[in-house]
């Protein structure tokens, strides 16, 4: 039996485990990354539009702090997020974005003097001071009171993803990567690392750690158009569920981007409405203001997504071979701009559609995106049901999105994430022992040989390839944008049919080392099991909330529904998960539940709400001459390592 | 469910043809198996609208060959897993149409110049991790200006940073390296990658080695005197980084060093 010791085990070598990679091995300890890929090309890097931070540095962002973009972020969760978690990371993104600047992320910067940008379909020009000359800029993105999405030309997530690895690399952070994490080790409650196949030679490794970092990105392949990595199946949030003991939180909550290219499913970026563009219709029409008269183009994703939806469902679609789409016009912003700012855009067009944007339509479509939800976790990003386990980025539910996320909140959260749960890492690092038994580690090393053994010698089983597609089809049509009763009851079925033949798969591929037909043979069940909470979470949660909009409950439900859902896989054998909920306590609450000010839906009040904002308003007056932090601070107290507590300096304001 | 309820989205992969039967040469082996040898092997393939060679390779491993090597990750053209030999020149697979080849016969090899995981597959990611330390692809200063995350960022003139943005659009393909005639004599040649890294960080006020510094990585004929200046880098490299520009810099710098 091959063995690996680590004290710090990080599943995972995107932005998100990298950074937690780096904060153990800052610590001092022995630090390890498995990766499937070479780390430089997770899905990280296919981040265009930015990363969200109130620096406040550019005429259009002056006003905004924490406070703003923990408002922003609560109202894009349709208030399903954890308030205290969203406190965290707005505390701490702009820290995170300097402290990038430092490891060499060529952050766009703010010109003095006017500028042309396009507003609500106009040209207007903004005047950059003097002052801020040189400070890192930012654009707008959708949801976002103010301009705050801090972006490398056209090319964030690349230029955060190498900067971080480069650091990973200059500490000698070794990354071992064509590996795959295929179980996880634990008993009594506690994870002891993993067991890890050699996607080279197919040797079964077992990894055993002190503490386990799931961060392997999110499970947009579940469904069979994604603008997510081919890779991005779910695994990570998988394997802990098979360990019967970690919960996944919110697995429902699944966001559709607005703008993904038809046929393919490649995303255009959200910058590209940020900076101006337009969705037009089958007769060029520019059709979002009629039904948000507000943010238009610029409301959050969830809302933009089903709005084009009902557009083309009245008949207001572009047909095609695909079936119809609408288009996406950017060819106001000029060609300057696109080949400097939406160059990737640009490339996406021509090599994939073979049109140019500066003069051309995008034919565009809503499209799986975004998984909200993953391994449920404490703020310290630790699972409560079993210790040593931590997950952070995509795969985590740390919960800051709640129901839905915004645009440029994402790599935000792998990097402010990675370094507020990458202490805790480090701090339950140092304050445990390693004390598992090696007869443990073999038995789950043999369990997952025997599987593998099962696979290859059923060459005439049930192939995998017919499963996922089956399964990915299945949650396409019946776990979408739009929701209902009954296609949501006929997926849960379905899907467990799927899982019940998937017992009996096999593979015609017979190698033991690299074998692409094994490696998904092992993945599909997986897939399968995370499908089955996606839509039994979707079936029984009867209400609205952010990206999850049900057509026979319409509106959001605080009454009944504010809440988080936790799935487990109590037995093996089950065939579906179990489903419990964990209610989000008002009282507690900055921001009750209210209107988020875009969409249309109705919500049912909970009691509590008014309450609450009672409550509230006698706080803010009882302190008549407290700053914005004390007034924070009396609502709602949260944690964060040390380090991290620092005021956040502005310019032209300092620590206002 | 009505055609009016149904989700938009269900509506991909509308089983079209273009009619053309696209004949798809591979080279496999796979180094793991003792068995195996390398040999030429040839798919028919079904055409569809839009194809790419990412989905005709999908193709003939669900229909064809279960056991076929080849990585993709992004299949957008941003992430650089999927570079191979396609009719002889290195290119990204992913973004490339199939509809290009008129003759409807396309040849993959995987790219030389990296060792052989099996098939299409090669090991990039060792390459360039090396690549990495050698050069040492990070920002190097004593200062750390940037140790309190709390102050206002250090400025950095827009210019600056646009500039080295375009050197950072590198996405570690190796294109480049399979293309560079030095790289197949010289085993130690730090190669065009290298070389656009080293550019980079060059350009990076916030980096504070001086050309004494960068003549220890590059001043020999394992570095930048060791060009032979054929640009077989810059012809294939799919971001169009500025190799000649570049490497005709470095080299006046070390000269002048
Ligand atoms: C096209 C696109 C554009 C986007 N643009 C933006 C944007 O502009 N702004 C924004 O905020 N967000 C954006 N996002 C979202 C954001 O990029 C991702 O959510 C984020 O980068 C995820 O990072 P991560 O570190 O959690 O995971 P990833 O970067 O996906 O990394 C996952 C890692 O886990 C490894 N891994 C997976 N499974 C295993 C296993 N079983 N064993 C071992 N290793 C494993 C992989 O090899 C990889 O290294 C975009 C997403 C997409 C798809
Ligand atoms: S110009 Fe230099 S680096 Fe580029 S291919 Fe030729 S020899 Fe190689
Ligand atoms: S320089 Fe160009 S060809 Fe070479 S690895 Fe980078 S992107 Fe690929
Ligand atoms: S698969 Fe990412 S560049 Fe081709």
């Amino acid at each position: 039996m091959k063995v690996v010791y680590t004290d710090s085990l990080v599943i995972g070598g995107g932005l998100a485990g990298l950074r937690v990679a780096i904060a153990s091995k800052n610590r001092g300890l022995d630090t390890l990354v498995l990766s499937l890929i070479p780390a430089k090309r997770s899905h990280s890097a296919a981040a265009q539009g930015g990363m969200q931070g109130s620096l406040a540095n550019s005429v259009k962002s002056k006003g905004d702090n924490e406070d703003v973009h923990f408002a922003d972020t609560v109202k894009g969760s349709d208030w399903g997020c954890d308030q205290t978690v969203a406190r965290m990371f707005a505390h701490c993104a702009p820290k995170a974005i300097r402290e990038l600047a430092g490891w060499g992320v060529p952050w766009s910067r703010v010109r003095k003097g006017d500028r042309e940008v396009v507003v609500n379909a106009e040209r207007v020009t903004i005047t950059e001071a003097d002052e801020d000359h040189g400070l890192i800029t930012s654009r707008d993105f959708g949801g976002t009171k103010k301009w705050r999405t801090c972006f490398t030309a056209d090319g964030t997530g690349h230029t955060m993803l190498y900067a971080m690895d480069n650091k990973a690399i200059s500490m000698g952070i070794p990354v071992h990567e064509r590996k795959e994490a295929i179980a996880l080790i634990h008993e009594g409650g506690r994870c002891y690392g993993a067991i890890v196949r050699d996607l080279i030679t197919g040797d079964l490794i077992a990894y055993v750690a002190n503490a386990t970092t799931i961060a392997t990105g999110g499970y947009g392949r579940l469904y069979s158009i994604s603008t997510n990595a081919v890779i991005s199946d779910g695994m990570g949030a998988a394997i802990a569920l098979e360990t019967g003991a970690a919960a996944l939180g919110n697995m429902e909550a699944v966001q559709f981007h607005p703008t993904a290219i038809v046929p393919a499913g490649i995303l255009t970026t959200e910058g590209c409405r940020g900076d101006g563009g337009l969705l037009l219709d089958v007769d060029e029409y520019r059709f979002m203001p009629d039904y948000e008269p507000e943010k238009k183009e610029l409301a959050s994703r969830d809302v933009v997504s089903r709005r084009m939806t009902e557009h083309i469902r009245k008949g207001k679609g572009v047909p095609s071979p695909y079936g119809p789409h609408l288009w996406l016009d950017i060819r106001l912003l000029g060609k300057a701009h696109i080949e400097k700012n939406l160059r990737e855009v640009q490339e996406i067009c021509e090599y994939f559609l073979g049109i140019d944007p500066v003069k051309d339509l995008i034919p565009v479509r809503p499209t799986q995106h975004y998984s909200m939800g993953g391994v449920k976790t404490n703020p310290t990003g630790e699972s409560p049901t079993l210790k040593g386990l931590f997950s952070v980025g995509e795969a985590a539910c740390w919960d800051m999105h709640g129901f839905n996320r915004l645009g440029g909140n994402s790599v935000a959260e792998t990097v402010v994430a990675g370094m507020i749960v990458g202490e805790y890492v480090a701090d339950h690092c140092l304050a445990h022992d390693v004390d598992i038994d090696i007869a443990t580690v073999r038995h789950f090393l043999e369990r997952e040989k025997g599987k593998i053994d099962e696979l290859l010698a059923r060459p005439d089983g049930e192939k995998p390839h017919e499963l996922k597609a089956a399964m990915q089809q299945i949650l396409m049509d019946k776990v979408g944008i739009f929701r209902s009763g009954e296609p949501l009851a006929e997926a849960v079925e379905e899907l467990s049919t799927l899982l019940e033949r998937s017992r009996n798969m096999g593979c015609r591929a017979k190698a033991r080392s690299a074998n692409p037909e094994l490696e998904q043979a092992m993945r599909v069940p997986r897939m399968i099991k995370l499908a089955l909470c996606v839509a039994k979470g979707a079936r029984d949660r009867t209400e609205s909330r952010g990206a999850h909009a049900r057509e026979d409950y319409p509106d959001r439900n605080d009454r009944d529904w504010l809440s988080r859902t936790l799935a487990t896989w109590a037995n093996e054998d089950d065939l579906e998960p179990t489903l419990e909920y964990e209610p989000l306590d008002i009282m507690t609450m900055e921001m009750p539940p209210g209107s988020r000010g875009y969409g249309n839906a109705q919500a049912i009040e909970h009691p509590d709400t008014a309450k609450r904002n009672e409550e509230i308003d006698k706080i803010k007056a009882s302190m008549p001459d407290a700053d914005r932090h004390e007034i924070q601070k009396a609502l709602m107290p949260f944690d964060l390592p040390e380090k991290y507590r620092g005021t956040n300096e502005r310019t032209q304001i300092g620590t206002a | 469910m009505s055609e009016a309820k149904m989700n938009v989205s269900t509506t991909a992969g509308s089983g079209q043809t273009t009619g053309r039967t696209l004949k798809i040469n591979i080279l496999r082996f796979n180094p793991q198996e003792p068995d195996s040898k390398p040999e030429m092997v040839t798919y028919k393939v079904p055409e569809a609208p839009n194809m790419t060679i990412f989905i005709a390779l999908n193709y003939i491993r669900e229909n064809l060959e279960p056991s076929l090597q080849f990585d993709f990750v992004c299949r957008a053209g941003i992430c650089g897993s999927c570079g191979m030999v396609i009719n002889g020149r290195p290119d990204l697979a992913c973004r490339t149409l199939t509809s290009k080849f008129f003759l409807g016969e396309i040849t993959l090899m995987p790219l030389p110049a990296f060792e052989l995981i099996g098939d299409l597959s090669v090991n990039t990611g060792k390459f360039m991790r090396a690549v990495s330390e050698r050069v040492g692809s990070w920002i190097h200063d004593e200062e750390e200006k940037q140790k309190d995350l709390d102050a206002l960022e250090e400025r950095m003139d827009p210019d600056t940073a646009d500039e080295i943005y375009e050197l950072d659009r590198c996405i570690e393909c190796g294109c480049c390296i399979s293309a560079c005639g030095t790289m197949r004599m010289r085993e130690q040649f730090l190669g065009a990658r290298g070389f656009m890294s080293v550019a980079r960080f060059h350009a990076d006020p916030r980096d504070k080695r001086s050309d004494e510094d960068w003549y220890e990585v590059l001043g020999d004929d394992d570095g930048v005197f060791g060009c032979m200046s054929l640009m077989g880098c810059e012809d294939t490299c799919p971001k169009d980084l500025p190799h000649q520009t570049k490497i005709a810099y470095l080299r006046r710098r070390m000269v002048d060093t």
